[in-house]
Parts: C-alpha cells; structure tokens; sequence
C-alpha cells in the first residue's frame, strides 16, 4: 500500500466532480491511498497568471508546503492547470531567485516552509509509470472489448515540460487504455488546445477548438473520448448544443480515463459518476466477467 | 476587392526601454532573440482568430511598440497552451511574455470596455485570494454580471443541465484558515514594493532598447 498526498484542485469539487468519484475507487483498487492536503488552497490556474506572475507562484507555493508537511514522498495533482502550476512553481523557484526569495518570505508570515522539491505527479503518469499496465491488467474484470477510443490528452499535461511523455505525440494513455481491452484509434489532436476558458469568455473561437476536436473523434469512428483534465471534459461535453447551433451536431460522449479504468475494473456506472455527463455514452456490449 | 489600408507605425509611437523591461521579468529574457520565423503563429491554434499573430507582437514587443501590443486582442486570445513556446527555435517562451503583457494591460487598465476574458482574470484572482478556493459556476454569474451580461441568458441550459448532475455546487468553497495566505499576501505586497525600489534606484534601461 502506498500512500500520496492528494491535491485535488477546485474543478475536482465543483464541475469536475466525477473525475475524483472516478480516481479514488480505482486506486483503491490498485492499493493506492490519498490523502488530501489539509485546508488546501486554489493553484491559481492560468487566469491568476495573466494578472500577478509572482503572486500566483505564492499562492500556489502555499500547496507545495502543505505537501511537505506530510510525511508522504510524492504530491498526486489530477487536473492539469493544477499539475502544470505546482509544475511550473517549483521551476521558477529553481530559475529566479527573486521569485523564490519572495515565495520564501511570504511563506514564513504564513508559518510555512517549502524546499520545492518534493515530486508532482500525474494520477496519468502513476498509473501506468509507477503502478504499471501488468498490475492494471491483473485488475481488470470486464476488459471493454470493442470499445473505440480517442484518447485526449490536453495541453498542460505535456507542454511546457514533458515531465513524462512527449509534448506532441504522448501515448501513456493509449497504452492503458489498450491494456483495459480499448480499441485506441488515431488521434492526431490528442494535445491541441481544446479552448481552455475561451469557450465561456469569447465562446466563437473557443468552442470551435473543441469542434475541431470532437469532430476529428468522430471521424475517427471512436465510441467515446477519453480525457485526463476536468476543464478538457466540460468544454468537449458541456457545450454540444451550441456548437451543433454553430456548426452542425458532432455528438460523442467524453469520460475521465478513471471512469473507463472503473467500467473496466467491473465497478458500479452510478458510483462512478457517469451519470453527470451531458451526453451519455452507451452501454457497453455485455462481455462475461473474466475468471 | 476590398483594399486593405496600411497601417503605417511611427517611431514616435515606440516607447524606449519596453523590451528591456519585458526581458527583466523572469521568464521573459530570451525576447531579444527572436528570428522573426513564424513557427509560433504557425502552431497557435487560435492565430486565426487574432488580429495580430504571435509572431507580430513578439516583433512589436521587440521594437518597442507598448501601445499596439497591449492593446491588441492577440494576448487576450492565448489560452496557455504553450505550443508556441515548445516549438520556438529560439526557445522564447511566448505564453510567459503574453501572460506579462496581459498583466500591464490590466495594470494601465488598456482593454476593451465589458471584455470577458481580463475581467474573468479579474474576477477569478479576487475570489482565490478572499476564499482561498474558486466557486466556478459564482465565479461564471459574476463574469457575465460585469461583462457582457446578456449573453447569460444564452447559458441556461447549461446552468441546469449541470444543475441536475449535480455539477453545480449552490455554497462558496472556501479555506478555514483565510488569514494565513492573507498574511502570505500582505506581506508578499510588501517585498514587491521594496524590489520595485530597489530596481528603482539603480536608474534608467539602457536607452534604444538594450544591446
């Protein structure tokens, strides 16, 4: 049994909730424990970046001490702003020091300390790398036979720093996905940007990033697309009337790679979260349970 | 044929020292040495939607040319995907010197008026910072109140879709211990202000814009 410390960031709470209904059952599953961080705060995503650099580093730096406090080696981040923050907090730490002596001294009017080494990671990245595909594929009760998938990624898990994967062509997910029986089509833009918050904000180019998405899916006969961020899955999942208003219906379900990784597991559809998705997907062919 | 005018930029327009300024901010120093290639617009997937490519305002940034740079629409557009930053050859990293623009725009107030996007920024940086924790769907309500508030209407249906997935959380998230990142804050406004004096004193950017 192993234990992370678990950041799980303000979507996982909020829209994105069925991503940790998904991820704690699974690693559960895998032997893998959480503990979530003790009164933890936003990361500052990319919005907070846009008005204050070294306030949002601050912010953020606040987690990575709360982390350090905990006796566990690793700190588990499962959304990918969130991942790429604390990510990209502890390399401005090393590179600036007038970004770390600022960090250094708020924090200690805050009673905290943080060395900034402490390893960030990916549920994406642990699973496959660290728990590897020949524990999962012991687990697996009902592998998804038949099920096409496109796996989607997203930009900030990959990019700026391929921390475990290609900044491009990234096929950690494929490789699980495959290991759970999936048929893993094609997906050239499985790291484009799917319009992030523009698809609120300025809806006309954002939502089309996700068209483009959806629509290569589609073209790619998958039954569902698989995601890893929970502002990746509400732009692709939530805004499908809009964009069939715009430029025609493109409708094919989108699911955490948690979700898929619990169907395969033989865990409950409803405890799963599956439910809170707009569209949903179908019910999978009835395989016999593996002995 | 519609006739595109030219628009001419004057060197009156250009303000000396930007680039130098721009390159002081961690993150930002390789700007000087842009080639002007083009692998950024290339790559960015919402270039086609900007009135200036990537590649245009690094340029301008480059020259000097604070005004048409931040008042553009192109940062407000970067949605930090960091294409452009993996790809340059140069290894500038354009998302850190857009989110830097952003923020003067924001400090000299130079957006559009009832613009989503700064305010959204806005709004969201208030909210992490008195909360500790940022409610989307309060966070959404209170974008649209102070921007384009009648395109909510068009978002109804989403509010109840998510509403009956219980996707919707009807509290404010909030820390418990409020006063410890308010500390945190208060003091870190007061180190910025002494290295903004410390930067002060050691006098003028080199003038025509470094090297």
């Amino acid at each position: 049994m192993t234990t992370y410390s678990y950041f799980p960031g303000c979507s996982l709470k909020g829209s994105g909730r069925a991503y940790e209904e998904s991820l704690l059952p699974v690693l559960r599953a895998l032997d893998v424990e959480l503990e979530e961080l003790d009164d933890w705060n936003c990361c500052g995503a990319t919005a907070y970046m846009a008005v204050d650099e070294v306030r949002a580093c601050v912010i953020a730096s606040r987690n990575l001490a709360l982390a350090e406090k905990l006796s566990h080696k690793e700190l588990l981040a499962p959304c990918n702003a969130c991942y790429l923050v604390l990510n990209k907090t502890q390399h401005y730490m090393k590179e600036s020091p007038s970004v770390q002596g600022a960090i250094q001294k708020a924090l200690k009017a805050g009673g905290l300390t943080c060395k900034g080494t402490q390893p960030v990671r990916h549920p994406l990245d642990v699973i496959v790398n660290t728990i590897g595909l020949d524990a999962i594929r012991k687990r697996v009760r009902r592998p998804l036979t038949g099920l096409k998938v496109a796996p989607y990624y997203g930009c900030q898990i990959v990019r700026p720093y391929a921390t475990f994967d290609d900044q491009y062509n990234p096929t950690t997910m494929d490789r699980l996905l495959e290991a759970l029986g999936c048929t893993v089509v094609p997906f050239p833009l499985k790291t484009r940007c799917c319009g992030g918050s523009l698809t609120g904000t300025l809806p006309e180019p954002g939502l089309h990033c996700s068209y483009l998405i959806l629509k290569e899916a589609l073209r790619r006969q998958a039954d569902v697309i698989a995601t890893v961020c929970p502002l990746c899955q509400f732009n692709l999942d939530s805004y499908h009337d809009k964009i069939a208003g715009k430029w025609g219906a493109v409708r094919i379900p989108t699911v955490y790679m948690t979700q898929l990784m619990g169907l395969a597991f033989n865990m409950n559809e409803r405890e799963l979260g599956l439910y809170r998705g707009f569209i949903p997907m179908k019910p999978l062919p009835a395989s016999k349970p593996a002995e | 044929m519609k006739l595109k005018k030219r628009i001419i930029q004057y060197e009156a327009e250009r303000v000396v020292g930007f680039a130098d300024e721009i390159r002081n901010v961690p993150g930002c120093e390789e700007l000087r040495s842009c080639i002007q290639c083009g692998t950024c617009s290339g790559v960015c997937p919402l270039s086609t939607y900007m009135d200036y490519s990537p590649r245009q305002i690094i340029g301008m940034v480059q020259s000097g040319f604070k005004d048409k740079a931040l008042r553009s629409h192109t940062i407000w557009l970067c949605a930090s995907c960091y294409s452009c930053a993996v790809e340059c050859p140069r290894k500038i990293r354009i998302t850190d010197i857009m989110y830097e623009l952003k923020q003067r725009a924001i400090q000299e107030r130079i957006y559009p008026r009832r613009f989503p996007i700064p305010i959204l920024a806005q709004e969201f940086n208030k909210m992490a910072q008195t909360h500790g924790r940022v409610t989307e769907n309060v966070l959404a309500a209170i974008m649209f109140l102070k921007s384009t508030w009648w395109t909510a209407f068009g978002m109804w249906r989403l509010g109840l879709g998510l509403m009956r997935r219980g996707r919707f959380p009807l509290h404010l998230e909030s820390i418990k211990r409020k006063d410890e990142l308010n500390r945190m804050l208060k003091t870190l406004d007061k180190v910025t202000i002494d290295m903004l004096h410390d930067e002060r004193g050691k006098g003028e950017p080199a003038r025509g814009g470094g090297r």
